[in-house]
């Protein structure tokens, strides 16, 4: 919104006034800080987020979508009205047969939502549940896909939603990064382009804190640097820094400035952000932090480490950031492409997930943070109702990738709790009800903030970017705000 | 009539529409997913130019130059009859018809893809870096920025082609030069110090995912991993020509009366992961290691990713799983040896692991999975057809020595241009191709093609010298331009694709720490030799999966080793190099990220590496100016970090902080003590003494003193 100003404003300061002038201009409100709370187009219904990326696409067919009529269908072949045009990225269309779910669905809460037996948990939930069953995308492969599902679209240097938000809104804690990055288990294919700040500055990129039990290093100062020397030592640093960005106009500088200037504010705060020693067993439990691994089967994308304590912590960790004020917390987790060994595959994540996040939603409840807290779980993509088939295999094991429908859960933040909106025909192919563009989702997420995602827009290259695409028109889903 | 008058007035406006740039993009968006690779359907692929132009399954022909009316394609796209029209879900826009349309009426022009086809040589768009850049910065109407001073220039060419900082002594020679070709002349040193070899072989170790131990969860450690580490920087230093350098690599061990140390250059590809867990099947991970080969030699030297073909067709590029395999097949007769090795450096014979050769007979997986393969299907090595078809025998059954062969053929220009962009890269900080890591169909071409066909042109003509190609570039105005940015360029150029400066970017981990230690003096030089541990945050190294490993910190001169030589163990990396983006290993990579975040500021003001640096950088300034003012000093300390002298106003900012630091320390004796830790100096106060460590730790923590400008 402040960008051309405060780019103009930065150079016509650096060329006109001079360095000291500019330093003091710095804490100006009019400047774009990333750590000043602005103002929102309109009336928010949501303060944070929590967005729980599941990368690889999940199937929505074994987890929320249930096709009772897929089922009976199993092994058998679909409409080729259906297929026509259709895109895949291994599935033999010719040949392909349908295949049912394995899984046990069943209905919960007022609202009798569906759920399936993967995520009991989940379920318990259902009312404060928003669940979009009619969502589709444009990418069928997940790099772009995952590009897609963050930044808007499939592209390098563009904005991640976490940028857009904390561009758009600063943030409420000026003393902890605004946009931060939890990961577990093997990295997703995206990796640091899922939070890339693309042409904004680069202090709007995700922060990502280390996975494990210990997320942040030398927060404390050396021994004999006392906290109010720490303090004029940063002082000096930043009036220096201002010098040389009055000298070079590398903007670069000027998110070195505020990251300085963070850090220091972190080092008060972040220990106490970390230590989970005053969380209660209770809640350690609940969120299930001290899990083991299971034995048995899956987790083939699991990577290093203990992907089970490390998600737990992760959610744990994102209440205590959006209770301190952090604006976007990003827990993405990868492997959940399952093109065969679905059902153990599967399983191994539903059991590593399904737990701490339900937690997480009854734990902000309890605490009355859900109400100004969205918390968002999706994949880029879905996957296909039709078995993936190959020449020669056995047996199909496995989904392939779909863009065309698939599911995403929200919840809090001014989303209506215990509504299931769309739907998909009766296969799960297609969306049949209100569909829901990912851009359309976006926009909404936008709007729970309080932000018009005509309006939330930069000047890059001459031309008014956002985070929807500019050349499609994208729309709020009014149905499900409260 | 409409769209008549419409694509009357397109062309009139449009001389020639350029394919891959207007209409490559709407075939690749729009119809690949039914007509590519991996369904194509009637026939119809849009990755195969043949199939475009010659009759398919109907009958019909897709395209026929020059006449919109006979061409299937264009009558698809324009049909109102549901059962006809293509694409069958999202017409496409009137825009995209009408330049599909003028593109037909004007020739049907299908170049082959820009990566794979010939270098362009037209001496109308320059014949020498600059004259290529001014020219096209000519064409958008902005002008090149001036030379950079002598002092950011020799601070540049230091980092960029030794990664060290340069010293005073070096700084005024240069200065002091005034002869015609001083600037040369420092090129030429830089080039022949030792420390060259060091530089350019991390490169050469982010592409060969190096580290000292095996990942997975028992993340063995590799003991002499590092001698083959030390081959590369000799290999560097000595300029073997890149032709050499990589055939020795993918098949030295397969030479004829091989030396030990073409046996030794194969352990590029000993360098994948290793997983000895005891559940894992041995030929599954083979298999694995084996498709890391694939992938890793098609990104470092084809500039494409083709891991996605190992189970299907590659959905974008004309590569199919058949042809995935084939080049799988040259790695696939690599097995993991070990030989007994002796050298110089070595006090003794010591085993290093390589690679050697194992007949085996490949298959193409379905799905890639190792236990279906389709035995039906003999796959012999060959390259994919695709890509450049050179000077290749293929009556015979090809090996490692003819894909080397084949890599660095001069007249593969696929691969001159990926080697020649990756060198670029190094001195710019910008790729020329956007997508640094994809030349495949799916890239538009770089705005600067000619200037990459020159330069791609320019390391086949010296013979694939690294140092001269290097020589060659920072030798332009171009790369001796300032960095700093222009407000007149925001709107025209404002990512500098068209180098009308240098750029300013933050320096990798490795020499952020040589950074730290040359200005305090603490670095000690030794090329090569074993890896080293200095110290790390405690629990970093338990967090090693199977706790199996201990950081023995080094004490000595290891202690202040290069950041290059640091002990890499994959699943328990040194966070002073994750922080600032250092790969982790596991996979090859061409292109580092570069953030900027609070959690890189705590590191560089906390980190206890970082700050005994700021002791040593005090106690050398009371050293080397035993009698001397606190402004001397402060300048001093100030040209040790940024190799320049600070002004007036920043001496004075300076002076401030080092008077309420000794105001504190004055107060408090024991701090003073304790922060100078055991960098006293005899005969002087520690309350003295431990201002200048707090004035130095902010010098260190400057912008500049980690950014090559």
């Amino acid at each position: 919104m402040q960008a051309n100003l405060r780019r103009d404003f930065l150079t016509s300061s650096a060329s006109g006034i001079g360095g000291i002038a500019l330093s003091h201009l710095l804490n100006q409100e009019t400047f774009a800080d990333a750590h000043v709370a602005k103002n929102s187009h309109f009336s928010p219904k949501t303060k944070n987020c929590i967005f729980i990326f599941m990368a690889g696409a999940p199937s929505q067919l074994d987890l929320f979508d249930y096709k009772p009529k897929l089922n009976e269908l199993n092994g058998k072949k679909m409409d080729a009205e259906l297929l026509k045009g259709k895109r895949f990225a291994f599935l033999q269309k010719e040949s392909a047969v349908l295949m049912g779910s394995s899984r046990k669905f069943s209905q919960h809460g007022k609202s009798g939502m569906w759920f399936s037996d993967l995520v009991p948990n989940l379920a318990k939930c259902s009312d404060d549940i928003c669940m979009i069953r009619s969502m589709h995308t444009d990418q069928f492969n997940h790099h772009p896909g995952q590009l897609q599902m963050q930044c808007g679209e499939a592209k390098f240097g563009i904005p991640s939603t976490g940028s857009w938000i904390n561009y758009g809104l600063g943030s409420e804690n000026q003393n902890l990064p605004g946009y931060i990055v939890l990961t577990a288990g093997r990295g997703s294919s995206g990796g640091a382009t899922l939070w890339q700040n693309g042409f904004l500055p680069s202090n709007y990129a995700g922060v990502q804190f280390r996975n494990g039990d210990s997320p942040l290093l030398n927060l404390k100062n050396p021994n004999g640097i006392p906290i109010q020397l720490q303090k004029s030592g940063l002082e000096t640093l930043r009036k220096l820094n201002e010098k040389h960005f009055s000298r070079t106009l590398d903007p670069e500088i000027l998110s070195r400035i505020e990251n300085y200037e963070l850090a220091f504010r972190m080092q008060s705060a972040a220990p106490e952000l970390v230590d989970l020693s005053n969380e209660t067993s209770k809640t350690l439990e609940n969120y299930g932090v001290n899990r083991q691994l299971p034995k048995e089967g899956g987790g083939r994308g699991k990577g290093n480490g203990n992907t089970y304590a490390d998600f737990s912590r992760n959610c744990l960790l994102a209440r205590r950031m959006v209770e301190r004020g952090v604006r976007f917390v990003n827990i993405i987790h990868a492997s959940w492409d399952h093109h065969s060994n679905l059902d153990p595959e599967i399983s191994f994540n539903a059991r590593m997930s399904d737990q701490p996040i339900a937690a997480l939603i009854n734990d902000l409840k309890e605490r009355g943070l859900l109400d100004e807290t969205l918390v968002v779980w999706a994949g880029e993509f879905g996957r296909t109702p039709l078995g993936e088939n190959r020449p020669g295999r056995k047996a199909n094991t496995g989904r392939d990738h779909h863009p065309n429908a698939f599911t995403v859960l929200m919840a809090g933040g001014g989303v209506r709790g215990g509504l299931t909106y769309g739907s998909t025909d009766e296969i799960g192919w297609n969306p049949e009800e209100n569909p829901v563009h990912v851009n359309d989702f976006q926009a909404t997420l936008l709007h729970l903030f309080g932000l018009d995602h005509e309006k939330l827009t930069y000047n890059h290259a001459g031309t008014q970017r956002r985070l929807t695409s500019i050349t499609r028109k994208s729309r709020v889903i009014k149905d499900i705000l409260t | 009539m409409t769209i008549t008058f419409t694509i009357l007035s397109w062309t009139d406006l449009r001389a020639k529409i350029d394919f891959e740039r207007e209409v490559r993009p709407i075939l690749i968006n729009k119809c690949i997913n039914c007509h590519g690779g991996i369904k194509a359907k009637s026939g119809l692929n849009f990755t195969k130019k043949n199939t475009v132009f010659n009759k398919l399954n109907s009958g019909e022909i897709a395209v026929t130059a020059k006449s919109p009316l006979k061409s299937e394609l264009f009558h698809r796209i324009t049909s109102t009859d549901e059962s006809d029209k293509m694409p069958p879900d999202k017409p496409l826009s009137q825009k995209e018809i009408n330049t599909i349309k003028a593109w037909i009426k004007e020739g049907a022009i299908w170049p082959e893809h820009w990566a794979y086809s010939p270098l362009q040589k037209k001496a109308q768009n320059g014949s020498s870096i600059d004259e290529i850049i001014v020219a096209k910065l000519k064409e958008i109407g902005i002008t090149q920025s001036k030379i950079a001073n002598k002092r950011t220039l020799i601070r540049r060419l230091s980092l960029d082609l030794i990664g060290l900082p340069p010293s005073k002594i070096e700084i005024n020679n240069f200065i002091n030069d005034t002869s015609e070709n001083a600037y040369e002349k420092l090129v030429q040193r830089l080039l022949e110090s030792k420390h060259f070899g060091e530089r350019w072989a991390r490169h050469w170790l982010d592409s060969a995912r190096y580290a000292d131990s095996d990942g997975y969860e028992k993340d063995n450690i590799r003991p002499n991993a590092w001698i083959w580490r030390k081959w590369v920087i000799d290999t560097i230093n000595n300029d073997m020509p890149f032709d050499q350098f990589t055939i020795e690599q993918i098949s030295g061990d397969l030479k004829k009366n091989a030396k030990p140390s073409q046996v030794l250059a194969t352990a590029f590809h000993r360098q994948t992961l290793y997983n000895r867990e005891g559940g894992v099947d041995p030929e599954e991970d083979r298999t694995k290691r084996t498709i890391d080969r694939a992938n890793t030699t098609a990104l470092v030297w084809l500039g494409l990713s083709l891991e996605c073909a190992q189970c299907h067709d590659h959905p974008y590029d004309s590569l199919t799983q058949k042809e995935f395999y084939q080049f799988y097949s040259f790695f696939n007769d690599m097995t993991e040896s070990e030989i007994d090795y002796e050298s110089d450096f070595l006090e003794k014979k010591s085993k290093v692991r390589v690679m050697k050769r194992k007949d085996r007979q490949t298959f193409i997986f379905h799905r890639g999975d190792f236990l279906q393969p389709m035995k039906e299907i003999k796959i012999s090595s060959t390259t994919p057809s695709s890509l450049p078809q050179i000077n290749a025998d293929k009556s015979k059954e090809w090996d490692r020595i003819d894909l080397g062969n084949w890599l660095v053929n001069v007249n593969n220009p696929l691969s001159s241009r990926v080697l020649s962009n990756d060198i670029w890269t190094k001195l710019f900080g910008a790729s020329l191709v956007q997508t640094k890591s994809d030349f495949g169909t799916r890239s538009t071409p770089p705005e600067q093609l000619y200037l990459l066909d020159h330069l791609a042109e320019k390391f086949n003509q010296l013979n694939w010298s690294r140092k001269k190609l290097i020589a060659y570039i920072v030798n332009s105005k171009t790369y001796k331009q300032s960095s700093i940015r222009r407000k007149e360029t925001d709107e025209k150029d404002p990512d500098n694709h068209f180098y009308h400066r240098q750029n300013r970017f933050r320096i990798e981990g490795e020499i952020v720490r040589d950074i730290f230690l040359s200005s305090s003096g603490l670095i000690k030089h030794k090329i090569g030799g074993p890896s080293v541990f200095p110290p790390i945050p405690d629990g970093v190294a338990e967090q090693s999966f199977a706790g199996n490993f201990k950081w023995k910190t080094s004490q000595g001169d290891d202690r202040y080793r290069r950041g290059m030589y640091t002990f890499f163990k994959r699943t328990a990396p040194d966070p002073n190099l994750i922080t600032f983006d250092c790969p982790d290993a596991n996979v090859s990579i061409t292109k580092r990220n570069i953030s900027n975040n609070p959690i890189i500021a705590l590191a560089t003001l906390g980190n206890e590496v970082f700050h005994e640096a700021a002791q040593a950088l005090a106690k050398r300034i009371i050293k080397n100016l035993p009698n001397d003012n606190d402004q001397d000093r402060i300048a001093e300390a100030f040209q040790l970090c940024t190799s320049r002298k600070s002004k007036p106003e920043e001496t004075n900012e300076l002076m401030t902080l080092l008077k309420k630091s000794r105001h504190f320390y004055a107060e408090n004796k024991e701090e003073a003590k304790t922060v100078i830790g055991k960098y006293s100096i005899e005969n002087i106060e520690a309350a003295d003494l431990a201002p200048w460590v707090n004035v130095s730790r902010i010098i260190l923590n400057l912008d500049e003193t980690i950014t090559r400008e």
